[in-house]
């Protein structure tokens, strides 16, 4: 681990995979809570208000988490990659620019009178406060991943002297990979929220408790998730040809596929063999990734033999990480389309397998999300910025162990900080929706749930 | 090529960003510090509680400021932040833990006294690294060809201590004042009496730091001393002794903004200073900051994102502070 290259690596991995599963979560949660919020002004139902209630709680954790995370990675890019910073802040800079000042505040700000303002605003002031905080979830996800996408398509800049240079802004904010991915993410994270209210909800449900209130969860949840499960397969399978447009060399990866070939088989498993330049134990479908890839079964796939050696990426990660996002979409879809059917009979909160299967999935979303990113961020390997910077050029000239020395520091310290979190987001799980005080927000004391209460109808 | 128009308006506003996150995330570090030393804990609650609602809209100051040098002038920012490596590192695992102490602390039974504790050890690491970052920066780097060359420790310096513990008292300051406005009766005398003490500190940190710079570099020294230099610098310093005598007499006596303000004033002073002896270096005693500032594309671009959000930011960061106006009468929950 005293290669300093390794350990910013490891250290970035580690606190952008922690940081990641907030903001995921959050930009679900919010606007969750305000189709929650505006059900309930609409309708005036408790049921809505104790689950917004609820829903606010477990959010306000969340969101804190994703802040304090976010801080270290804002500035991680000067300290550990500070070479990335010289050569890309003419373009990364403004566009993180443009996130906090966009999104950031409106968020930070809105949440104070979204936790705190129930009593001291109008209903309308505070719904309007719980959209801002959803709007600024959806501006910050739109600028980060400009600003990732730009890294695995950098469009609109020239490289020079080892610094990019901005030419249109158009081109940079909107690189070519950057509508799939916001897509194909905004949807990843309202998937990862809606299979954790699924969750939530079948658990109550398999428990008896809060019935009607899980019920209304569940089918919400089943409903978006039997349309938008299929269409964020579809985003997946469009934002895949993008990439094997724009970087043939982590399809090459994702599909472990080392040669060049017409008709290539889609490999389902195999332990892929770096040294050989071969898979073991491949079990494939013969021309199916021409069939996918190019839709035409005799179409040409490039492998990774079609790129020198010191521009392939590792086979292993993307094969391994892409295969599990994929297998977890599958399983996901099975589950949404069962709850659908059973839905449809009105046979969905009486059917035993299905609710434990959803409580298992509850966080499946977070696996697929993370699997995702590993996938599209090794696969850009050994770039930082696609086709002209190395990230062994990217790296700030730190010694190795000092790197070494901090990666530690921040695995004991967020070890002890989201272990924490994740206890009291379960906690407040474990205790569930309270009764809505309607016109209060709330002094209650935690894990007094209310369990008789039913205010549905 | 000296002063481009549009790399000065960069300077301005990073130099606006920091020293709003100076002033707003100052006065919630400072209740973090002066949190083990309350009355009671109830006392603990009342403070937490007067900042719970707007804390991390005013980290965001942080954030802006890091991504303004980012943005507008890369150079600095890949010189200083591994420069200072271990401090940048120290201040953020403490904001992590005051960060989150806000979220678990009204929720933990058992845990309770472990999340004050993040909140004050969070809070004083936080404040101390900024300071030594501060102290650090005012000293400046070995510089090789727009790299950082130093040692891993280099910002570990006895002017670095100063500034670091002068600034943790500035901070501590600002905390006890924000109480006065924001703490009903027992507790608002407790932060009067807390802030006369740690007004001598503060005043007492910018002396010995205003005497210390000057013999850093003689550039420095004779900026200010020079005539006619003098005539009109030297009001700086005078009207730092001013706002401290103001500030004792309003701490003293019954009124309740007027002690916040004039520390908030003490801190523009202190600013100004600073920037007075390093300008018009942005790392200091190497690199002007028109030598320093990245593409002009760039710092366009940024600028309208300025002009268009900024009144907006601090339209709405003003409604937020009015919805939670007045002293904190009870402790608040979600």
């Amino acid at each position: 681990m005293l290669d300093p290259l390794l350990a910013a690596r490891v250290q970035f991995a580690f606190t952008v995979s922690f940081h990641i599963l907030f903001p995921a979560f959050t930009i679900g949660l919010a606007s969750w809570l305000v189709m929650l919020e505006f059900l309930w002004l609409r309708t005036g139902k408790p049921a809505y208000r104790s689950l917004y209630d609820f829903w606010l709680r477990i959010f306000a954790v969340s969101f804190g988490l994703g802040v304090v995370s976010g801080i270290v990675m804002s500035f991680q890019f000067g300290t550990n990659w500070s070479r990335f910073s010289e050569a890309a802040g003419n373009v990364v800079g403004p566009l993180l620019g443009y996130e906090v000042l966009t999104a950031f505040f409106l968020e930070a700000t809105f949440l104070g009178v979204m936790l705190f303002g129930a009593r001291r605003v109008r209903p309308g002031v505070h719904f309007f406060a719980t959209c801002m905080v959803a709007l600024g979830t959806l501006l910050s996800a739109f600028w980060i991943l400009s600003a990732n996408s730009w890294m695995h398509t950098p469009a609109g800049a020239r490289y020079e002297d080892g610094v990019y240079y901005p030419e249109s802004w158009l081109a940079i904010v909107f690189n070519p990979s950057f509508p799939y991915r916001f897509a194909h993410m905004t949807i990843a994270c309202y998937l990862t929220t809606c299979f954790v209210v699924a969750g939530v909800a079948a658990w109550y449900l398999r428990h008896g408790r809060f019935v009607q209130r899980s019920s209304l969860m569940l089918q919400l949840a089943v409903v978006f998730a039997s349309i938008v499960v299929p269409l964020q397969m579809v985003l997946g399978d469009l934002h895949g040809l993008n990439t094997q447009e724009h970087q043939p060399a982590k399809i090459a990866a994702i599909e472990a596929l080392w040669e060049t070939r017409e008709g290539a088989p889609l490999v389902l498993f195999a332990v892929p063999d770096e040294e050989a330049q071969r898979n073991r134990f491949e079990i494939a479908v013969p021309k199916l990734a021409s069939v996918i890839l190019q839709h035409d079964p005799d179409g040409r796939v490039l492998g990774l033999d079609a790129f020198p050696p010191d521009e392939r990426p590792n086979v292993a990660w993307p094969f391994y990480c892409f295969r599990t996002m994929v297998g977890i979409g599958i399983l996901m879809l099975v589950l949404a389309w069962s709850g659908a059917v059973q839905l449809a009979r009105g046979r969905l909160e009486r059917s035993p397998r299905l609710l434990r299967a959803f409580t298992w999935m509850a966080p499946s979303g977070f696996v697929a999300l993370l699997a995702g990113w590993f996938t599209t961020e090794i696969g850009r390997q050994p770039f930082v910025v696609h086709g002209s910077l190395r990230t062994a050029d990217a790296v700030s000239a730190l010694p190795g162990a000092s790197v070494a020395s901090t990666v530690a520091l921040y695995v004991v310290v967020y070890g002890l900080v989201f272990g924490a979190g994740i206890y009291f987001l379960s906690r407040l799980v474990r205790a569930g929706p309270q009764r809505a005080e309607v016109g209060a927000t709330a002094m209650r004391p935690l894990g007094v749930p209310v369990e008789a209460m039913e205010d549905v109808s | 090529m000296a002063g481009q128009a549009l790399e000065l308006v960069w300077l301005a506003v990073i130099a606006f960003a920091i020293f709003m996150y100076v002033l707003l995330d100052g006065f919630v570090l400072g209740c973090g510090i002066l949190f083990p030393f309350a009355p009671s804990d109830a006392d603990r609650d009342t403070m937490m509680s007067s900042v719970a609602p707007i804390w991390d809209g005013n980290e965001t100051w942080l954030v802006l400021g890091g991504v303004g040098l980012f943005a507008a002038y890369p150079l600095v920012y890949a010189v200083v932040l591994p420069a200072l490596y271990l401090p940048f590192t120290i201040m953020l695992l403490g904001l992590v833990f005051r960060g989150v102490a806000f979220e678990f602390r009204f929720k933990a039974r058992t845990s309770r006294k472990w999340w004050d504790r993040a909140f004050q050890w969070g809070s004083l690491a936080a404040a101390l690294a900024q300071g030594i970052v501060l102290g650090a920066f005012v000293q400046g780097f070995e510089i090789e060809d727009g790299r950082y060359v130093g040692g891993l420790f280099d910002w570990l310096t006895p002017f670095g201590v100063v500034t670091g513990l002068s600034l943790a008292a500035g901070y501590a300051l600002l905390g006890s004042t924000w109480l006065i406005i924001k703490a009903p009766g027992a507790l608002e005398q407790w932060a009067r009496r807390v802030s006369v003490r740690l007004l001598a500190a503060v005043l007492l940190g910018i002396a010995a730091i205003s005497v210390w710079v000057p013999q850093m570099e003689s550039r420095i020294a004779e900026r200010w001393f020079s005539l006619p230099n003098f005539y009109v610098l030297s009001q700086v310093p005078l009207a730092t002794v001013v706002c401290g005598y103001l500030h004792w007499r309003a701490t003293r006596g019954r009124a309740v903004v007027a002690p916040f303000l004039l520390t908030m004033a003490l801190f523009t002073l202190g600013y100004a200073g600073l920037a007075i002896s390093l300008w018009p270096n942005l790392i200091p005693h190497a690199v002007p900051y028109w030598e320093a500032a990245g593409s002009a594309a760039s710092q366009r671009f940024m600028l309208i994102g300025v002009i268009v959000t900024l009144p907006a930011v601090i339209a709405y960061t003003a409604y937020s502070y009015y919805v939670f106006r007045g002293k904190v009468t009870e402790p608040l929950h979600y």
